[in-house]
């Protein structure tokens, strides 16, 4: 095994490397606008409704466990 | 800036606010969001480096704080549990998208923060290594930009990640044995 391991120096750099490339946000940080109306627009959104095939799917599935139990640990293998 | 002082608990928050929060009310959960927002602002800012993805992902995080009221138990702080919230947030965001443009063209290009750049080190080589970092699996960069870049303590990190604290320094120490190779890969021996 001759692969090269980096000692502390090394990371050290790579550390520093970073901090130049993308640099830390220290500063107080602010939203520049009220994101409360934002907010409320988010919580008034409908939520997204389940297609008609997937509940097809799943009437399907739920007749074919009732009328064929054995079939049940094929499904599940082949989940 | 810590959205978590101490333990995580903010000693001013009246407990009723948090147990009204608890049961959905609607002022209380304002009240918390103009309490917090800043502090989980800054927190996924750190994470993603773009500020309108932090709006989004703010807002995000809310509504995922405010659909999950029932399940917040106000002896244990909201804070810490609003940041972990927060982080999980933008980490889904990072798995959905890949942001190595983002940290290019947004954070490379505009180095104005509180590490100067080193004029030995060359433009170059600042925008290959960003654009290395943004390589990185989500899992690993997330632990890597709070705790090398953001110099986040490592409990800090773990809290919000849900990890232990070894788990972050393994994922620190992949992160940065991934970004070494492929630097070296590209000629460049940090």
């Amino acid at each position: 095994m001759n692969e090269h391991e980096p000692n502390n120096i090394e990371n050290d750099r790579l550390k520093k490397l970073l901090q130049q490339a993308l640099p830390p946000i220290k500063d107080e940080l602010d939203p520049d606008h009220d994101l409360w109306p934002a907010m409320l627009r988010r919580m008034d959104e409908k939520p997204a409704t389940t297609p008609w095939f997937d509940w097809a799917l799943l009437a399907g599935l739920i007749g074919l466990a009732a009328f064929f139990p054995t079939a049940i640990p094929v499904f599940l293998y082949y989940l | 800036m810590n959205i978590a002082e101490g333990d995580g608990r903010m000693p001013n928050e009246a407990s009723d606010v948090l147990n009204a929060f608890r049961h959905g009310d609607m002022d209380a959960f304002e009240t918390l969001f103009r309490q917090h927002r800043r502090a989980v602002y800054g927190w996924i800012l750190r994470i993603v480096r773009d500020a309108a993805t932090a709006d989004e992902l703010t807002v995000e995080t809310f509504w995922r704080i405010y659909r999950a009221h029932a399940r917040f138990e106000p002896s244990r702080g909201f804070a810490g549990w609003a940041r972990r919230i927060a982080t999980h947030a933008a980490l889904d965001w990072m798995k959905s998208r890949r942001v190595e443009r983002e940290l290019t063209t947004e954070f490379f290009a505009e180095p104005a923060s509180a590490v100067a750049a080193d004029e030995a080190v060359s433009a170059e080589i600042r925008r290959k290594t960003a654009m290395a970092f943004g390589r990185l699996p989500p899992k690993l960069r997330i632990a890597a930009v709070l705790a090398v870049i953001e110099e986040q303590p490592h409990k800090d990190v773990a809290d919000a990640l849900g990890i232990s604290i070894a788990a972050v320094k393994l994922r620190v120490f992949r992160a940065l044995r991934i970004l070494r190779k492929d630097l070296e890969q590209q000629g460049i021996r940090p």
